[in-house]
Order: structure tokens, then sequence, then C-alpha cells
């Protein structure tokens, strides 16, 4: 049984109090976008075998929504964190990192943004 | 081992002979030859999809320089892994056809591959237990009949004088009604694998097990090779059909699909004396029941609500599905479970599957098959077979391309068929 913790309130939930809410950081396209990119918004999905990054909301507790970063292939979640965050944190990467050597970020981590 | 064994017709002479011969004679049903350096098309995955692609291509279109490329065992991913329900009555029309085609091409199938796959037309039955169901499902059944889908809505009574062990009035979801497909059943799974396998075979084409695709070459835009773990493979053409792991060949290839992979999973009881010769589904509580050959109750449950690669599903989900089967079911209350398992489906936004062009030449998909696509088999493999051979989608599969999602054309059968599906 998957448990997370919420970054909020800071309950370590089983997944039953919580509600999944698909891939994370999906940039939104604005009205000047093509329609190849409204599309790949809208439906394409990485749907990765490894590490993933993916919304939840803590339904049956403070009812927020958090992100949660996550292997899909073995279960192993490698930290929560908050949703106000268009990249994954530096101590999520870090994590990451450290569990899966041959991961590499998709984005550029920018030097010292706050979360 | 040789690589063309060819086994020969199944038939009442052939256990006859060998019976006086102590059963030596059998041989094996597919070859399992090494690769060649090129082939016309390449399947990757040999799955109930994948093989009866190969096989419609052989026998509607005279293309047998086929492989069939598969990572692990011929049949061992969700084509054994479901809970084998055969129906057709859908809502939508693309769907409704798409299915009939497949339930009614295994009618036959046994004679087809003179390989018996154990079809069972024992009737289907949906349960409504909410009024919005009686409703939804009445709708289906008129959609049904229009579509040349026979069903009919059963009254309480009707539904209690086919399942015997039914308890129509359980304090929560009492039964109000259902949706009866009297052609809708099972068959055996492994069977269906193996069944197209051995005439896939018999037609000279090769199932390459133990060969996992690990790269798509392609040249300006159009498929040149696979690679694998046994080297590489040319193609003129390559089929994925692989389900769960259909967003990893399109990587590899390229492009991305609107699929997230998920876990679905089943169980079945202790085998018990034969109580219902029907197959129950029941979408409010997410349930679904039929008893097989052996005795054993074969439960069916929803699926993980999170992306997930592991075979195996979460214990909650068990939980929810008995919980709810227990109050319809009463007497399956003391039943010790035997088994537990899960597999990987692919699911689409609206629920209903991709067959399709892709933006790679010579490059063809058929996934999205989510939760229910071993009733589909048959069908998908023969509109699959015309996709492939003729390089755009004949009547059946027309509406399921990857177009649907740009345009806003979905066959919306999350809404029109509940989950389970």
């Amino acid at each position: 049984m998957l448990i997370l913790t919420c970054p909020y309130c800071g309950v370590n939930a089983e997944e039953t109090e919580l509600h999944p809410g698909g891939e994370a950081h999906l940039a939104r396209i604005g009205p000047n976008g093509t329609d190849d990119e409204f599309e790949a918004y809208l439906f394409a999905r990485k749907n990765a075998k490894g590490v993933h990054f993916e919304r939840w909301r803590h339904a049956y507790g403070c009812g927020k929504w958090f992100l949660a970063a996550r292997c899909t292939a073995t279960l192993q979640v490698f930290g929560t964190y908050r949703a106000q965050t268009p990249h994954p944190p530096a101590d999520i990467v870090e994590a990451i990192r450290k569990a899966r050597p041959d991961w590499t970020p998709d984005w550029t981590p920018a030097e010292g943004t706050a979360e | 081992m040789p690589d063309t064994p060819r086994a020969g017709r199944y038939s009442v002479f052939a256990i006859a002979r060998e019976a006086l011969r102590q059963h030596t004679g059998w041989k094996r049903a597919w070859a399992s030859p090494e690769p060649k350096a090129r082939y016309k098309v390449i399947v990757v995955g040999a799955g109930g999809h994948g093989l009866a692609t190969a096989y419609y291509l052989g026998k509607n279109f005279g293309i047998t320089d086929v492989a069939v490329i598969e990572k692990g065992w011929l049949g061992g991913g969700n084509t054994g892994r479901n809970t084998t329900i055969i129906r057709s009555n859908y809502l939508q029309d693309p769907s409704a056809a798409l299915y009939e085609k497949a339930r009614s091409l295994y009618e036959n199938l046994s004679q087809d591959l003179n390989y018996n796959i154990m079809f069972s037309p024992r009737g289907l039955i949906m349960l409504a237990q909410t009024e919005h169901e009686i409703r939804g499902y009445k709708r289906t059944v008129y959609a049904n009949n229009l579509q040349g889908v026979a069903t009919e809505w059963l009254d309480p009574q009707q539904l209690k004088a086919k399942v015997p062990i039914i308890n129509l009035d359980g304090p929560r979801y009492p039964v109000l009604g259902g949706l009866y497909q009297a052609r809708g059943g099972t068959a055996r799974h492994d069977a269906v694998a193996w069944g197209y396998a051995r005439a896939c075979s018999d037609m000279g084409m090769h199932i390459i097990q133990n060969c996992e695709v690990t790269g798509v070459e392609t040249e300006a835009g159009q498929v040149r090779a696979v690679n694998t773990s046994k080297g590489r493979i040319g193609c003129d053409k390559l089929a994925i059909v692989v389900a769960g792991h259909s967003s990893q060949l399109a990587e590899m290839a390229g492009f991305r699909l609107p699929i997230e992979s998920v876990a679905l999973q089943a169980l079945v009881s202790e085998p018990i004396k034969p109580c219902m010769d029907v197959v129950v589904m029941a979408n409010t509580v997410h349930g679904y029941m039929s008893q097989s050959d052996k005795g054993e109750m074969v439960i069916g449950g929803g699926t993980d609500g999170f992306n997930n690669f592991t075979q195996r599903g979460s214990w909650q989900h068990v939980e929810e599905t008995v919980r709810a089967l227990i109050e319809t079911f009463p007497m399956i209350s003391r039943l010790k479970m035997l088994r537990q398992w899960g597999g990987i489906v692919d699911m689409t936004g609206d629920r209903s599957p991709i067959l399709s062009t892709t933006p790679v030449g010579g490059i063809f998909v058929n996934c999205g098959w989510g939760t229910g696509g071993f009733k589909a088999i048959p069908g998908s493999g023969w509109a699959m077979a015309e996709l492939v051979a003729k390089g755009t989608p004949g009547p059946l599969a027309a509406d399921f391309g990857l177009n649907r999602f740009r345009e806003g054309r979905f066959i919306d059968e999350s809404v029109a068929a509940g989950v389970a599906h």
C-alpha cells in the first residue's frame, strides 16, 4: 500500500486517504500556443516507467493538492512537496539522484531559485 | 530446436492415432526460430492482439513474412491475466461495431484456428444498482438493438431466475435490474494466444520470445529496423501492440501517446461446485464475477488510480471489490481466495482503444484497450491487420485513430460504459 506524507499537514497518509491527479508540472499552453502544443498539453503523457512526478490531493485530510516524486516501476517514494513550484525542488532531485544514480532531470534546474 | 514443427491438424482421429502410440507423436504447437535479418512486418508483442494481428495479416492479406517478437513469453502479459470476459454491449457505434466483430469471430475461432479456445457463450449480465444505471443500461439496450447487437433489459425477478445466488435487496446497493447479453461469455484466455500462435507458425511466421525491443531505428521519418536483445531486425512496417508498455515503445520511436499505465487486478477463489452459469458485472461497486470450468470464482476489480508498472495491484482494491460482491452474493463470504495478481493496462482519456498510424511512417499502434482488451482480440487483430496491410484504416478502425484527440472526436465509453469494460 502506497503511503505518502502530505507536505502541508504532515500526515503520513495511505492511498485510500488520497486522490491521484496524474502527471505533474504540465506547462499550461496559452492562447498563443499552436494546435500541436495544445494537443500535447491536453493528452500526451510521459507515462514514465521509473521516476515520475505526479499530483495528489489529500482528499480525506487537509484537502490540498500536493506533488510526489515516485518510481512507477517499484513504487518507491522519493518524496513529496508543495504544488507551488514549476519544477521539483532541490532536495527531491537530490533524493532521486541518490536512489537512481543514472537518472537525469529533463528540465534545467535553475540555481538559487526558491521553491 | 527444428524451426518448422508443423503440428498437424488436431482432430478426433489425431487423438485416436496418438492414443495407439502412447501420445509420442504430438509435436510442438509453434516453432521457436532465431530471427532473420529482415521481415516485411514486425509485430511487437506476442499477446492476443499482436498474434491476432499477425494471423489476419496472413489470412486476409496473404502477408506471411512476419515476425512477432515478445519480451517475455507468449501470452504472459495481460492475455494471461484478464478475467476472460467476452461481450459487445457498448453504447457508442464505433465501439459496438468493433467489439461485436470480435465477439462474432470468437464464435467460430476454435474451428478457424483448429484449436479449442473453450468459447463459452454463457450469457452476461451487467447489474443496475442505482436509478442512473437503470436509465443508462436501458439506453444501451436501445442503442444495441439499433446496432445489431442482441441485448435485453432484465427486471429483478428475471435476473434472480438466471442468477439464483444473487441477493436482490442489499441494503446499500440493491439490484434493480440488469443489461443482459445472451451471446456474451468467456473463453480460455491462454488458448486464444496459443491457438493464434500455432496458426501463425503454420503460415511460416516467426514467433520470437524472450526478445526485448531496446530501440526503434528510423530514417527520414520512416521505420527501418528494431534493435532487440537478439540483435537488429530490419522491417518495412512495424506494429506496436504492447498494451501497458505502449508509451515506452512510442518513446523509442520518438513520439508520445495519450496513454497512462495503471495496474488492474483480479483474484480467484478456491474451486466450488457449479453455482453461477452466467457472467455478472457490477459496475457501481467495481466488481465482476464468473465461475471458471474448474469451479473457481473469478473476480475482477477496479484499477489503481495512479501510474504503475508493478504487476501487483493494491490490497485495498481487493478489499473494496470483495466487500461489494459479498453484499450482492452473500454465499461467497466464506470462500477462501487462492490467487491474486495484477496486469498493467494502458488507459486512454476516453477509455477507447487506439488503432492508428503514427507520426513515423510505417509504424502503427494498437493500444489503449485499457481494462477490457481480451474480449476484443479477434476484432482488434482483424482491424489492425487491415491498417498495417493497406497503410490506412478500414471501416472498423477508422474512428479509433490518434487524431480523434486532436479533433475532439472522443469515443466516450468512460461515460457510456462505466468503469469496468
